[in-house]
């Protein structure tokens, strides 16, 4: 069996965490490390980075072991569509006001799907719109204008 | 009686007509998200967390819980009609319960669900009323080393405990630390991690986290993974088990009740695991196990007593100890805690009208979702009909607002867009996110109990091996680490 590292499950997995446990442990070095007794900021992080490394490498280990794939296909368009609608809200509406930025992100959204009918989306876009109006704005009284710039 | 005056001081509390209102939004909403297959409880309480912001502490917290075990009930309305699980507790159920609809028997096998549900709230509910006080007073002596060694134990159980692979379960526990550490160090005054943005200078959110790692990861694999659904169509007729069923299904449900409630107190364990273990059990035992997953009632009272039963015993260490056993409950305990409410042992004596409160909000709920699910359920079996292309725009639409109402700050929408590519690779690479999120709750108050543990002993660790209580849960932890590397634990975790 010829193992296939570039989709192999633990070994992204192993890296990831061992990326994640290095950059901890790297940071840490500028917060005062303190002895056991009275430990510094830097002592907590510093020993996680280094479980962290430890246990990344394990994973890694078996994942080259085990040679096992990551299932299915990586949903890469519904991830790119959902970021990218959550990205345009908190861009929106400071700047444009409640109302476009709720229809955006709604219309955005709606694309990660299988099938996207823009009718349906287009009615779906305005009973959302109406029904968060009504609860955030006047219901819970949040301070964002409808329309228009916060600033 | 001191229990009785509690009781009735809970009750007065909680037939308040506000309290009531939250108490029946919270199980109405719950059984909404457990008919929805792919809303659960966590993503739902995330979601809402923002808005508690809102209310006091006891009708939130009221209306917090009650999504979370009225969800449960939910759940079994979509295993039994339409063999898919309605909620990760109820995926068991699927198995009898929808061979029983496929013989026309889908009325007797919804009202075993619901009264096994039921009976087993309330036996959970009355286990939290009698253990609550004790555990509350004997935790009440812990110090900080003891308090050390719980939360590790509890760490250490809940990323051997979960669905998949120990080891990055434990992995997952310390990036969970890890983010827990971001911000100000509360003991030096030094920002840690805040790579020189203010923002992250006062931490990362709570809601940011969990709507980041479960709903926009969990919205995403959703939307790649899509079964087709079919809805049970036949008719509901004859809603009332025969005296036969009810006298099969009577043992079932008490031991099932008695098993979840024992896992539900667990760490990491939860709703879900217990429905599994109950329903082997129950095929072991029973005199013909052939007739399971043919639609044996069994089959159906038994799970569903048990993830009821182990939805309201999991209240019990999150509400005396302050130590969270599954991921939702690492939510209840942060609503609290942004609520100001200091969690722990002390709950109970500070705030009575909080812990009584909320423990009698659970029976009027548990009584309110049998009338929600029984004579209704033709309501929720058309909600069903609704197609998952409304609802995650609308999901994702929710969930902007709530981050964003946290701190009326855009940067925490674009933290949680992060955290949700970040959950999603995780879920793809098979790492579970509960561990995590459990980690990263805890994390703050792991290290200043480990530092105050480590001064008081003047830097000695063998304080936590020293005193008999901490060395008992250190043991524990040691043990269910070496449970972990032997064959038998890996063939049961690998069974769920």
């Amino acid at each position: 069996v010829k193992p296939d590292l570039r989709n192999n499950r633990d070994l992204i997995a192993g890296l990831l965490f061992i990326v994640l446990g290095a950059l901890a442990a790297v940071l840490a070095r500028d917060y005062p490390f303190g002895t056991t007794m009275r430990m510094g900021p830097g002592y907590f992080p510093t020993m996680l980075g280094g479980i962290l490394l430890v246990f990344g490498a394990t994973i890694l280990l078996r994942g080259i072991r085990s040679g096992e794939t990551v299932k299915g296909e990586w949903g890469v368009r519904p991830l790119a569509w959902i970021t990218l609608s959550i990205v345009l809200f908190g861009f929106l509406l400071d700047r444009v006001g409640m109302v476009p930025a709720t229809v955006v992100t709604l219309c955005v959204a709606a694309a990660a799907g299988r099938e996207f009918r823009l009718k349906e989306v287009l009615l779906l876009a305005i009973v959302m719109t109406a029904f968060s109006v009504a609860v955030f704005s006047y219901g819970l009284k949040l301070p964002y204008p409808l329309v228009g710039s916060y600033y | 009686m001191e229990l009785l005056s509690n009781l009735a001081l809970g009750f007065g509390v909680a037939f308040s007509l506000e309290n009531l209102a939250y108490c029946f939004a919270g199980v109405a909403l719950g059984t909404l998200i457990g008919v929805l297959p792919g809303v659960g409880p966590l993503v739902t309480i995330a979601m809402l967390f923002p808005i508690t912001f809102h209310l006091p502490a006891v009708p939130a917290i009221i209306m917090l819980a009650g999504i979370f075990y009225g969800a449960q009930y939910g759940g079994s309305t979509t295993s039994i009609l339409v063999n898919l699980p309605g909620e990760t507790a109820s995926a068991v159920t699927c198995i009898d319960g929808y061979q029983m609809a496929r013989q026309g028997r889908a009325g007797p096998a919804l009202a075993t669900a619901a009264l096994a549900s039921f009976f087993a709230g309330c036996v959970g509910t009355l286990l939290i009323a009698l253990a609550g006080p004790t555990l509350g007073e004997w935790a009440l002596k812990f110090g900080a080393a003891e308090y050390t060694s719980l939360m590790l134990m509890a760490l250490v159980a809940s990323a051997v405990m979960t669905q998949g692979d120990a080891v990055k379960g434990l992995a997952m526990v310390v990036v969970g630390l890890l983010i827990g550490v971001v911000g100000v160090d509360v003991n030096s005054g030094m920002a840690r991690y805040s790579f020189g943005i203010p923002e992250l200078v006062d931490g990362i959110g709570f809601t940011v986290v969990a709507v980041g790692l479960f709903a926009v990861a969990e919205i995403v694999t959703n939307l790649e993974t899509r079964e087709p659904r079919e809805v049970y169509t036949g008719k509901l007729t004859g809603l009332m088990p025969t005296a036969r069923d009810l006298r099969d299904a009577a043992w079932p449900t008490v031991r099932g009740t008695a098993m979840g409630a024992c896992f539900g107190v667990l760490p990491g364990t939860g709703p879900a695991l217990s429905s599994f273990a109950t329903y082997m059990l129950e095929k072991k035992i029973a005199r013909d196990p052939s007739r399971f997953g043919r639609g044996a009632i069994e089959g159906v009272a038994a799970p569903e007593a048990a993830n009821n039963a182990a939805a309201q015993t999991a209240f019990i260490p999150m509400l005396t100890l302050g130590i969270p056993a599954t991921a939702t409950m690492a939510l209840m305990l942060a609503a609290l805690t942004l609520q100001g409410i200091a969690t722990g042992p002390q709950v109970m004596l500070d705030k009575p009208d909080l812990f009584w409160g909320l423990i009698a909000s659970m029976w009027i709920g548990n009584c309110l979702l049998v009338i929600l699910n029984l004579p209704l359920v033709g309501l929720w079996v058309r909600l069903l009909t609704v197609p998952y292309r409304w609802l995650f725009p609308s999901l994702i639409l929710f969930c902007c607002i709530g981050n964003y109402s946290v701190s009326n700050n855009p940067f925490d929408v674009y933290l949680c867009a992060l955290i949700g590519v970040l959950g999603y690779v995780l879920v793809k690479l098979e790492c579970e996110p509960a561990p995590l999120l459990l980690g990263y709750v805890l994390g703050p108050l792991l290290e200043e109990n480990l530092r105050r543990a480590l001064l008081i002993a003047r830097g000695d660790p063998t304080v936590f091996f020293t005193r008999p209580l901490s060395a008992a849960f250190m043991v524990a932890t040691v043990v269910i680490l070496v449970a972990m590397v032997a064959p038998a634990a890996r063939g049961m975790r690998r069974g769920t």
